[in-house]
């Protein structure tokens, strides 16, 4: 668990909202000073100052403290001053009616820390993911996000924006590359320095006993960047891996053949009847029954797919509709891939997405905004796309995967 | 009469007295006198009959002490009053008579809404077009906040720091659009400084006269009524052009009440810009 979380996960939040010339008045400074010297924190989120003199202003502020008993202390002492809770209901549930689908008017997650209300209670929403629906269990009194193929029938969904409340992210503004995250996607950019905060994130979720995870295209090895890859996992520094048919199946044939698309990576030129080895790779896979059975007897001897069995780094290889073969660990039912995901981000506190767009964005989608991602590809476009579709808490280097990789392996590993 | 004759509620002390304690200053041990208390009570009213005012009196009723307190009725703007509800249930019973009183002087009643507390002209106070708001002892910070909304007026909430001086009334006293007095005392930084901003001129009230009611003043005009023991106070009235008139009403200090506290400006209190506008479009 990061700093972060911790302050997040140990305090209480409530949201007041206080109207009038509060500028005027100076309520809305006193109120703001009222909640430092009681101890909490303030965050304002919204202020909409009256355009006339006669015009009133609002403000809506969320008040952090240590602990609930503390937050309801500084929340009794602002009712003084006329802040006044936002939320003063309960979350609503409708039982789901259908299998697979949500009730009507079912509230729509984000990727941010959200809390629903409980019998007067705020509890916060375990499995935080983007596009879900919230299933509460009223007798434990907790909520998780629950995705549309998932709903059974009968689980009590809620519906409507009641009593369901967004938490304010806490960014260190300014501190880290990751501090303030930017949507700006440029080549021209320091990469270095992006390419350190990288390093530096890594080894703060190691440290903080979370899982890196590797998202990764089959560019990885055209690129001969393969042995970087396979050095981070030899290393300690990878601990999921999720990709496509294509990543493994070419690093199965660099390791088997040589090549890449049939291309030789020691002397980059194409061989001869190379255009055969991705296919005749996957079909030595699938006789011995999968890559595991390949490493167990000694077929598949290096690369990454070999040091990820060999190191315990959990893999979910998602199919596609172009896929060859596929490989037999490749999931071709998109929805139990996409479950396989799901479970396996669990303790996830940073990803690396390198070179890969569309496994990006379905990473991005199933992660909370709170887990930083770092977006390597030589096509802004796929930057832009994680951005575009809210996963925001993403950096873009725009750059060719190896010598970012190269240079990645060399500051954790070591030159 | 015509349109500038100032015209104020009163209601006669036949059953004031003091039978509960919900300030500091009320001890029912104590108690008040209760021909004292008329003899004070008739010479206030024929001060400000003096001072050309009309006085219009509200029934007394028996088990209701502190009707005489008319201030508390409701927040008077035109033709509309803000009709009070009280913090304590033992004045909540003299509503329905304030009620009545304004429907039957066509009053257009505005009431709060349910779980706002609010005490009339006793916690808010014209200064210009600005509406001054007392807030924490009695009337609740929302129900200014509301007021202002409906009215679209500029209200300004000031908090009470001092239960002794738990109304605004009993600390600051508009005397034109322009200045009023206070007691600094009875107001945190944020309010003193908040009064400072939005009233052009102040006078300073010391503790021990604060302590007497001086600012619990009735203006008529250029004339400031009242209790008697306030010399810096009356000097630096005088010297601000005002005549002051200072009369004994120790029988109501007594339940924590003064002159401005007996009665409620039924046309708008003097340092009320509305008041003037109000005139201006009636014409001549």
């Amino acid at each position: 668990m990061t700093k972060t979380d911790q302050v997040v996960a140990g305090s209480a939040v409530e949201e007041v909202e206080v109207r009038g010339h509060i500028i005027d008045s100076l309520l809305l400074p006193k109120i703001l000073d009222r909640v430092l010297q009681m101890g909490g924190q303030f965050e304002i989120k919204k202020c909409e100052i009256g355009t006339r003199r006669v015009d009133p202003s609002h403000a809506v502020i969320a008040i952090r403290a240590s602990s609930p008993e503390r937050l309801r202390e500084i929340i009794g002492d602002l009712l003084q001053h006329g802040a006044v809770p936002v939320h003063t209901e309960d979350a609503r549930t409708v039982a789901a009616d259908l299998p697979g689908c949500f009730p009507d008017g079912f509230y729509s997650t984000t990727n941010e820390r959200t809390e629903v209300r409980i019998a007067g209670r705020w509890v916060e929403v375990a499995d935080q993911e983007m596009d879900c629906g919230i299933v509460v269990d009223p007798a434990a009194g907790t909520a998780r996000c629950v995705a549309m193929a998932d709903v059974e029938v009968g689980m009590p969904i809620v519906v409507g924006y009641a009593g369901v409340r967004v938490m304010p992210s806490q960014r260190a503004r300014g501190e880290t590359v990751f501090g303030f995250m930017s949507s700006e996607v440029s080549s021209e950019k320091p990469k270095a320095i992006r390419q350190a905060a990288v390093a530096d994130a890594i080894r703060e979720t190691r440290e903080a006993g979370k899982k890196v995870l590797l998202v990764g295209g089959p560019a990885i090895v055209h690129t001969g960047s393969a042995g970087h890859v396979a050095r981070l996992i030899r290393e300690g520094w990878i601990h999921v891996l999720f990709a496509g048919n294509a990543l493994a199946t070419h690093d199965i044939e660099q390791a088997l053949y040589g090549t890449s698309l049939g291309v030789s990576l020691s002397r980059g030129e194409p061989i001869e009847h190379g255009h055969e080895h991705h296919l005749r790779a996957i079909n030595t896979i699938r006789r011995l029954g999968g890559i595991k059975a390949a490493v167990e007897r000694g077929v598949l001897r290096s690369g990454i797919m070999y040091e990820c069995i060999r190191h315990g780094v959990e893999v979910v290889l998602a199919g596609s509709v172009r896929d060859d073969g596929p490989l037999p660990e490749v999931i071709s039912d998109m929805l139990a891939a996409q479950a396989a995901m799901r479970r396996a981000i669990r303790g996830v506190g940073f990803a690396l997405c390198i070179a890969t767009t569309l496994h990006s964005i379905a990473t991005g989608n199933l992660l909370p905004a709170w887990v930083k991602m770092a977006c390597v590809d030589i096509n802004p476009a796929t930057i832009t796309k994680l951005n575009d579709r809210g996963s925001f808490q993403t950096i873009g280097i725009v750059t060719d995967v190896e010598p970012f990789l190269r240079e990645l392996a060399e500051d954790l590993c070591g030159s | 009469m015509d349109r500038t004759t100032p015209r104020i509620l009163m209601c006669p002390p036949d059953y004031y007295g003091i039978e509960y304690e919900i300030n500091p200053w009320m001890k029912r041990a104590v108690g008040a006198d209760h021909g004292r208390a008329q003899q004070q009570w008739a010479l206030l009213r024929r001060t400000l009959e003096d001072l050309g005012a009309r006085i219009e009196c509200l029934e007394p009723v028996r088990g209701l002490p502190d009707l005489v307190f008319t201030a508390n009725a409701g927040l008077i703007y035109g033709s509309s009053v803000v009709l009070s509800r009280f913090r304590h249930s033992v004045r909540r019973r003299e509503e329905p008579r304030f009620a009545a009183w304004f429907d039957a002087h066509g009053f257009e009643r505005i009431e709060l809404p349910a779980e706002m507390y609010f005490e009339g002209a006793g916690d808010a106070l014209f200064c210009g077009e600005t509406l001054f708001a007392g807030y924490r002892f009695r009337s609740d910070v929302r129900s200014h906040q509301w007021i202002g909304e409906r009215l679209g007026l500029h209200v300004l909430p000031l908090e009470l720091v001092d239960p002794r001086f738990y109304h605004l009334d009993t600390c600051f006293c508009p005397l034109t659009e322009e200045l009023a007095i206070y007691y600094p005392g009875a107001f945190d930084d944020y309010g003193r400084a908040v009064l400072k901003a939005h009233v052009p001129r102040l006078i300073e009230v010391s503790g021990d006269e604060a302590a007497s009611f001086s600012c619990n003043a009735v203006v008529v005009g250029r004339s400031v009524v009242l209790h008697q023991g306030a010399p810096k106070l009356t000097a630096a009235l005088r010297a601000n052009g005002f005549r002051t008139h200072e009369l004994c009403l120790t029988e109501f200090i007594k339940s924590g009440g003064s002159a401005k506290c007996l009665t409620l400006r039924l046309d708008g209190e003097e340092a009320a810009a509305w008041r003037r506008l109000a005139w201006a479009s009636a014409g001549p």
